[in-house]
């Protein structure tokens, strides 16, 4: 008696202790799946624009104006029948001379001869049984639609978009490269300012550079706008691209906080070799700092790619000025009937920072998380 | 970012720590604000003489007619008279004021745009999501897609007749005269608003993500031994310790709201379309700035909403002592 239990004992807690740990695993395993699942679907919901996008920007104008065509790129099925293209029809079968009233199957036939009570079909896959007539309206059917994308719209937009796409394109590079170089010397020098000198003022200041984040821009625009107008900036880049040679807040904060963890001992030792500061920042600081850099240099071509009111506002009289945000705003007024276009448009338009981010988007990731989580 | 405006009144230089400054702690100063000078002078000529200028032409009666700016003479308050009883910032029993259109936006917009990212970002640090990073940068992405194309992409999508959202719907049995007419309807042009702005919360997710990521598990822990089920847990440990987060965001979006025109200048070519419910204050400031080409009255507007900002930003940093929590302060 008291042999088998000591046997039979571990033997107990070893089946209880895996069956637990297969209920756990299952347990866990519906938890990943459900997670995932839910992840996925949400993420589908999100996404699902640029799927309409693409689909949109493929079709062809006849098939948008077309009721009840699908969704996706298409267009309605045609079969060649005696050197003629033929257009297809979903025809209930009952409906036709030479089949049985009680047929309930929906064939694809070719029409060859439409009218408002009878039309002469011939079935595709059965060119041999000839030519028949079916009692019905030809206009109530449906149609079976093809896949077929088309890439017309594309070339269009490349070519007809005011002002010519790919001036567009050149356009808004330059406007993002000598924004891009402002930014970079500036709030670099900045930066390096708030995070390795020492005086009393200097976190007021930076109190003061902080604040101008929230400042609203409408207090500063009209006077702004009125002195540009009246040095004659107006339609050119300067409005543009001086201000960013001053360095901005969002910058300067994300560097200084990236500059303020890095050792002093290595400035230090290079002060003491006789470095002037600007040596160190060359030198020491930069050569340490390629992430914090490129995430503020991705940041600043995505924000100057999609800058939209600045450009408005200072290039709105010259046209060959204009970068595709401004030049796509316009299309809705000229294309609005015609959305396979803005479609498109709006995909060339978005295609540039899409592929930078898929590149880079660890920086953004990084750069992002620097100026809302540290102090 | 937020905590160390609130610590402003530290940072005050006094005069006497200029004089007594020892002659190496000069240099060094000079040295810095040699290095701060790009943005000193850029905001002394771009924010704070702008600033000044504004305040001065609220004062005067600046506008053009006809091409000719007129001459100007000093009017006194007499913009802030006629502000303060403009029908189109104070609701009238006929027209909504674009005052109350902003702040009844806001009711909707600014809670969705704290509740969608915290939501997304609670179920990106779900311990039981396998590939946590792929799914954040998607949900992240659609943040740097052009703004003009977006607001294409949502209106393809919220088209009423052609639209994914209108078909899914007929598609489940809503009839045909029922569905929503999104931007042009009155009563859904907010939610049509909202919904094209969900692509923007990719930061905010993030911000809060990283948030949510930055909890020390100890704490977890310890809420588990207390016998602390996930909802106590959610409350008492996760939230306060994001708070900060949340905060940093909820300012971020009222400061937003009060400048947002934007959208309803692309989406309803900024007449305030459908029924005036989409004239929003700060459209009325671009509006009549740009458009009607006054000066002045665009001016003491722009100073209103400054006072607005301020005093609802000092509003919610008076309520955060009351729910934000800065780990390793000591209060």
């Amino acid at each position: 008696m008291a042999k088998s239990l000591t046997q039979t004992l571990p033997e107990t807690a070893q089946t209880t202790s895996t069956t637990k740990s297969f209920l756990h695993k299952l347990r866990r395993g519906a938890n990943v799946t459900f997670v995932t699942a839910l992840t996925i679907s949400l993420l589908v919901i999100y996404l699902a624009p640029f799927l309409f996008m693409i689909f949109t920007s493929l079709k062809t104008q006849g098939q948008i104006s077309q009721l009840g065509a699908p969704i996706w790129p298409a267009k309605p099925t045609t079969v060649e029948y005696n050197g003629k293209e033929l257009e297809v029809f979903k025809v209930p079968m009952a409906k036709c001379a030479g089949s049985d009233p009680s047929d309930t199957s929906i064939k694809n036939l070719a029409i060859v001869k439409k009218g408002r009570q009878q039309s002469t079909f011939v079935d595709p896959a059965n060119l041999e049984a000839g030519e028949f007539v079916c009692n019905l309206s030809w206009r109530a059917l449906k149609r079976p639609w093809t896949f077929s994308p088309t890439w017309e719209n594309y070339v269009r937009v490349w070519n007809t978009i005011p002002g010519t796409f790919p001036k567009l394109l050149w356009n808004t590079t330059f406007y993002a490269i000598m924004t891009e170089i402002g930014v970079l010397i500036s709030c670099t020098l900045v930066a390096f300012g708030f995070a390795r000198f020492r005086f009393p003022g200097r976190d007021f200041l930076f109190i003061v550079l902080i604040s101008t984040i929230f400042l609203p821009f409408a207090v500063t625009i009209i006077p702004t706008y009125t002195f540009f107008q009246k040095i004659g900036w107006l339609g050119t880049w300067l409005p543009l691209i001086v201000p960013a040679f001053f360095a901005n807040a969002y910058d300067v904060f994300l560097l200084r906080q990236y500059f303020m963890t890095l050792p002093r001992e290595l400035d230090e030792a290079a002060m003491i070799d006789g470095a002037s500061p600007l040596r160190v920042l060359w030198s020491v600081i930069i050569p340490q700092s390629y992430p914090a850099l490129m995430a503020i240099t991705v940041f600043h071509i995505v924000y100057a790619w999609n800058d939209y009111f600045g450009p408005l506002i200072y290039l709105s009289t010259a046209r060959d000025k204009w970068p595709i945000s401004v030049a796509l705003s316009t299309y809705n007024g000229i294309y609005g009937s015609q959305p396979a276009l803005i479609q498109a448009a709006s995909l060339m338009a978005l295609l540039a920072p899409l592929i930078l981010f898929a590149v880079a988007q660890r920086f953004f990731v990084q750069g992002i998380v620097v100026t809302g989580v540290e102090k | 970012m937020l905590e160390e405006l609130s610590n402003i009144r530290k940072a005050i230089p006094s005069l006497r720590s200029f004089r007594d400054l020892p002659p190496l702690s000069r240099r060094e100063m000079k040295a810095g604000l040699i290095f701060l000078s790009p943005w000193i002078i850029g905001f002394l000529g771009f924010t704070l003489l702008p600033m000044i200028a504004t305040v001065f032409f609220s004062f005067l009666n600046l506008r053009i007619t006809d091409g000719i700016l007129s001459t100007p003479h000093f009017a006194g308050i007499e913009n802030y008279r006629q502000l303060f009883r403009d029908p189109k910032i104070w609701s009238t029993s006929t027209t909504p004021g674009s005052l109350w259109i902003t702040i009844k936006f806001g009711l909707i917009a600014l809670p969705i745009g704290i509740l969608v990212p915290l939501g997304i970002a609670v179920l990106m640090n779900n311990k039981h999501l396998k590939g946590q990073m792929f799914f954040r940068s998607l949900f992240y992405m659609p943040y740097i897609v052009p703004f003009v194309a977006a607001i294409y992409l949502w209106g393809g999508m919220l088209n009423s007749e052609s639209g994914w959202i209108n078909r899914t719907l007929m598609y489940f049995g809503v009839p045909k005269e029922s569905v929503p007419l999104w931007a042009n309807d009155v009563n859904w042009v907010y939610p049509t608003y909202v919904i094209m702005g969900i692509w923007g919360i990719g930061n905010a997710m993030l911000i809060m993500l990283a948030g949510l990521q930055g909890v020390p598990t100890e704490l977890y822990d310890a809420a588990t031994v207390d016998g602390a089920n996930s909802w106590q847990t959610f409350w008492k440990v996760t939230f306060p310790m994001i708070s900060p987060v949340i905060f940093y965001n909820l300012v971020l979006g009222v400061v937003g709201l009060f400048q947002y025109f934007l959208v309803p200048l692309v989406v309803n070519q900024g007449n305030g379309n459908p029924g005036g419910a989409t004239f929003f204050y700060n459209l009325y400031i671009v509006k009549t700035f740009f458009t009607f080409q006054n000066m002045s009255y665009g001016a003491s507007l722009a100073c209103f909403l400054f006072v607005v900002i301020l005093l609802v930003t000092i509003l919610l940093f008076g309520t955060a002592k009351y729910w934000v929590y800065y780990a390793g302060e000591s209060r």
